[in-house]
């Protein structure tokens, strides 16, 4: 029994088991202080499936070669454009959504073509030049979001040129997705629609690793000697990985936003890509190594570490800003933790 | 009584890497002003040796070595560079240590500088004494005085030919005031033939001056040119050691290389009639540290053709340079169809396989399963265990499974199951695994790079035997390139020694040990002539 708790251990690592100790004190903590679990439990399911795209959008990026792509303010940023063309549009609904998604694709596949051709230039310190170009772009944007020719007065401020920091979609796709096949028992409901979301993009990247070219982009992440040696053209998957995950960051805003009620542009994105790799390496995987299984637990991990946080934490130090502070210590730890590993022996 | 004359003395050294011996009880002499050869293929030992003379912490870190070193009769213990350079043994290095922006003076007194006072070193203590730049000229031009250099001493080194830069280093050796022994490592592998003759009369020069002088090389001539004494090594073990008058090359090529030959059993082999499989025309390959010149060979089918040579010649760089891993130029006409080259893809669909010498680097996804990794290049180069799914496509996991457990069986994997990780394999195991994978495209034409490096004898003789069956068996043309010369003897048709990146010649593997010494050092031509060279 003991051997079986040893290895079990040993199978997690010492950062998940820490975060998962931590858990369940905050859970304990949680019914001492007559937190209703139901709410908590409902609030994790929605904060899962809203940033559960962002962490999966990290498996193409680790699993080609890239490694954790810090840079995924570049695909939020398409999806964001996709976003708002919609709202100009004036779509609302379903439809809203899918067109929001249907043209933020396309944006972000240049984008990331762009970005994987520079990314190739700089072999070896892609962490280092995906974190800078995703600021550098979130400031662009930040221009551009100025500029650009929208007119629907539901996004513009009221005076002057420009659009609005964050914009209401109460009356167009607030929560849509989350209410499909919702289902509530008590005070628990599961965001059904939103989960489906979460889960069939996790199959269609499941399925995509074990087609020809999901396992050709996984040797060259692994090895691009063997890949080359294989007849394989390193560049090109590396590029096919950061498209993905650039597109994936692209459906994944949308996703966000629908369940968040608002769309937020300017610095919003800027710090998105941090809490999605720290996810991902909570959830087990490395700079180099990545599965769908490491993408959900991940998910599940940070998001229920900040939804439990938070009320526990209210409960205790009445001082606003508790949580937000515990979120940014866990996140930005656990990226220096797996950071640290790199390159510590095979 | 004579014993007290020699300046260093090596006994019965020993070393092991891991369980493996890679030197058995070698002793050597030097006196002062003596130019010794130490001289053997790769791999006969001959770096090890300096590196326990060095005390490199390579030895330190691998359990240390047995033996005794001696310099002027006193037991010492060398336990890195430092104290080697203490005790008075330099060393002239392949790779040169020279920093390129500074002058040849600041490279040759590196560390070493000559300084005088000045105001404010006299105040401040003597870190801050100024260069007394005029004694270091001038002991810097003597330096170059010696070795026959006459560039001046305040050229900076940044962007001096090769040669000189293998000068300037030499120079900086001798400078060193306490310096009785010198180590030269090979020093004419990248000079050009003046250069060498240059050095070797600068070495003469230097010996006379009464340092003692050892010389590693391959290359029988300059041994026969230069050398008082030679040492032969041979995996590991002193063959002989003979004064220069007492010999000539050809023994020197036959102690070199000579060693017991266990021919395979093949069966009838009679290619004399097969048909050309590939023909390789002028071809040049960049694959640095193996560079290809120009190569131009014919391989039947059926054959398997062995390349030999030694190291940094450019054997290597034939069957990296056709698959394509490396820029190539160059003609290859497989089956009277011209191959495009530096195009992997065009080179498997041509029929032929690759078998890296990088087993653990290019030939190995590591962290992947032993089936995934037999399958890979099948399936992405001819799209084998796919179910397709118009456009989409999915691994057929049984189809791999299946193959994978037919090949374990086949070629004898040692392993716990077709899952396990190839990593956690053993170097033979391994290397059965790329073969696996090679085989699993069909190929027509398979080379197959260092099969046997770093693995032990009874998983040599396998996969050897292996190859041996798959040329019987399934009349699969077999390119074998290798260090090892017995190896290749023991299975190969004929043999191609490649030197200078060109081939050298063509040789059966029953021919003397005295030509297949001669043509490794390159020395062929100038003993046997031209014309004698075509066997095949």
């Amino acid at each position: 029994m003991l051997d079986r708790i040893r290895l079990l251990l040993k199978e997690l690592g010492l950062p998940r088991t820490i975060i998962v100790s931590f858990l369940a004190v905050l859970v304990i903590l949680a019914a001492i202080y007559d937190i209703p679990l139901p709410a908590l439990m409902s609030d994790l399911l929605v904060r899962v499936g809203m940033n559960g795209i962002f962490v999966l959008a990290m498996l193409p990026a680790i699993v080609s070669g890239i490694g954790p792509n810090f840079g995924l303010p570049l695909g939020i940023l398409g999806g964001l454009v996709g976003a708002l063309l919609a709202i100009e549009w004036n779509l609302t609904g379903l439809t809203a959504i899918i067109v929001a998604i249907l043209t933020g694709l396309p944006l972000a596949v240049l984008i990331g073509m762009a970005y994987g051709w520079l990314l190739n230039k700089v072999k070896g310190s892609e962490m280092m030049v995906s974190t800078y170009v995703g600021f550098s772009f979130v400031s662009l944007m930040n221009i551009g979001w100025t500029l650009l020719p929208f007119t629907s007065a539901a996004m513009r401020w009221p005076i002057g040129r420009g659009l609005r920091v964050t914009i209401s979609l109460e009356d167009r796709y607030d929560q849509v997705l989350n209410k499909i096949f919702s289902i509530n028992i008590g005070g628990f409901t599961i965001p059904t629609g939103l989960i489906l979301v979460f889960l069939v993009l996790c199959l269609l990247v499941w399925l995509f690793m074990r087609s020809k070219t999901g396992i050709a982009m996984k040797a060259v992440g692994d090895s691009r000697q063997f890949a080359v040696a294989s007849g394989l053209s390193v560049d090109t998957n590396r590029i096919l990985g950061t498209v993905l995950s650039t597109a994936l960051g692209a459906i994944g805003i949308v996703v966000f936003s629908q369940s968040f009620g608002f769309l937020q542009l300017y610095e919003a994105p800027m710090f998105m890509g941090f809490a999605a790799v720290a996810s991902i390496l909570i959830g087990g995987a490395t700079v180099r190594k990545a599965s769908i299984s490491n993408v959900i637990i991940g998910a599940i991990l940070l998001q229920g570490l900040l939804v439990i946080a938070l009320p526990v934490a209210n409960k205790i130090i009445t001082v606003g800003g508790v949580a937000e502070i515990a979120r940014i210590i866990v996140s930005n730890g656990i990226i220096l933790y797996a950071l640290a590993q790199v390159g510590g022996g095979d | 009584m004579q014993k007290d004359n020699f300046v260093l003395e090596m006994k019965g050294i020993s070393k092991q890497y891991a369980g493996n011996r890679v030197l058995k009880n070698v002793s050597l002499q030097l006196k002062p002003g003596e130019i010794h050869a130490v001289l053997g293929e790769n791999g006969a030992g001959k770096s090890t040796l300096m590196n326990i003379l060095f005390g490199m912490s390579v030895i330190h870190s691998t359990g240390g070595y047995e033996g005794e070193i001696l310099i002027d009769g006193q037991p010492i213990e060398v336990k890195s560079p430092y104290d080697a350079m203490n005790l008075g043994i330099g060393m002239v290095h392949q790779e040169f240590m020279l920093i390129p922006g500074f002058t040849i003076t600041e490279n040759i007194k590196v560390n070493r500088e000559i300084t005088k006072h000045n105001v404010v070193s006299r105040l401040f203590g003597s870190a801050l004494k100024s260069l007394d730049m005029d004694a270091m000229n001038k002991d810097a031009r003597k330096a170059l005085d010696t070795v026959g250099m006459n560039i001046d001493e305040w050229v900076k080194v940044a962007g001096l030919p090769v040669g000189y830069m293998q000068f300037v280093e030499i120079a900086r050796e001798i400078d060193k005031s306490n310096v009785k022994v010198l180590v030269f490592d090979e020093p004419t592998a990248v000079l050009t033939e003046s250069e060498a003759s240059t050095l070797l009369n600068a070495m003469k020069a230097i010996a006379e001056s009464g340092i003692a002088i050892l010389f590693i090389t391959h290359r029988l001539d300059e041994v026969m040119t230069a050398a008082d004494n030679i040492t032969v090594l041979r995996d590991g073990e002193l063959v002989r050691t003979l004064k220069k008058q007492d010999t000539n090359t050809f023994q020197l090529a036959e102690l070199m290389v000579g060693r017991e030959i266990q021919k395979l059993d093949r069966g009838e082999v009679n290619i004399s009639n097969s048909d050309v499989a590939l023909s390789v025309r002028g071809l040049r390959v960049l694959m640095p540290g193996e560079e290809v010149r120009k190569v131009d060979l014919d391989v039947y089918q059926g054959e398997i053709l062995g390349i030999g040579g030694l190291g940094g010649q450019g054997k290597i760089g034939i069957a990296n340079g056709i698959m394509g891993l490396y820029p190539a130029i160059g003609e290859v006409v497989i089956k009277g169809a011209k191959l495009a080259l530096s195009d992997t893809r065009a080179a498997y669909h041509a029929g032929l396989a690759f078998v890296s010498e990088d087993r653990r680097g290019v030939g190995l996804l590591l962290d992947s399963s032993i089936e995934l990794n037999i399958a890979f290049t099948a399936m992405q180069m001819k799209d084998k265990f796919l179910k397709k799914f118009g456009l989409f496509s999915q691994v057929d996991s049984s189809a791999i499974r299946q193959h994978a457990l037919k090949m374990i069986k086949g070629l004898d994997i040692r392993c716990t199951g077709p899952t396990q990780l190839t990593r956690r394999l053993s170097g033979g195991n391994q290397q059965k695994v790329c073969i696996a994978r090679a085989l699993a495209i069909d190929p027509t034409i398979l080379f197959v790079s260092e099969p046997t490096r770093g693995i032990d004898v009874g998983a040599k003789k396998l996969v050897m035997e292996t190859l041996v069956k798959l040329n019987k068996e399934l009349g699969m043309t077999i390119i074998m390139t290798s260090s090892e010369l017995a190896e290749l003897r023991s299975v190969c048709d004929r043999i191609v020694i490649i030197c200078h990146g060109q081939v050298e010649g063509i040789l059966s593997p029953d021919d003397s040990d005295v030509d297949y010494g001669l043509m490794m050092s390159g020395d062929y031509h100038k003993f046997r002539g031209k014309g004698a060279a075509q066997h095949a």
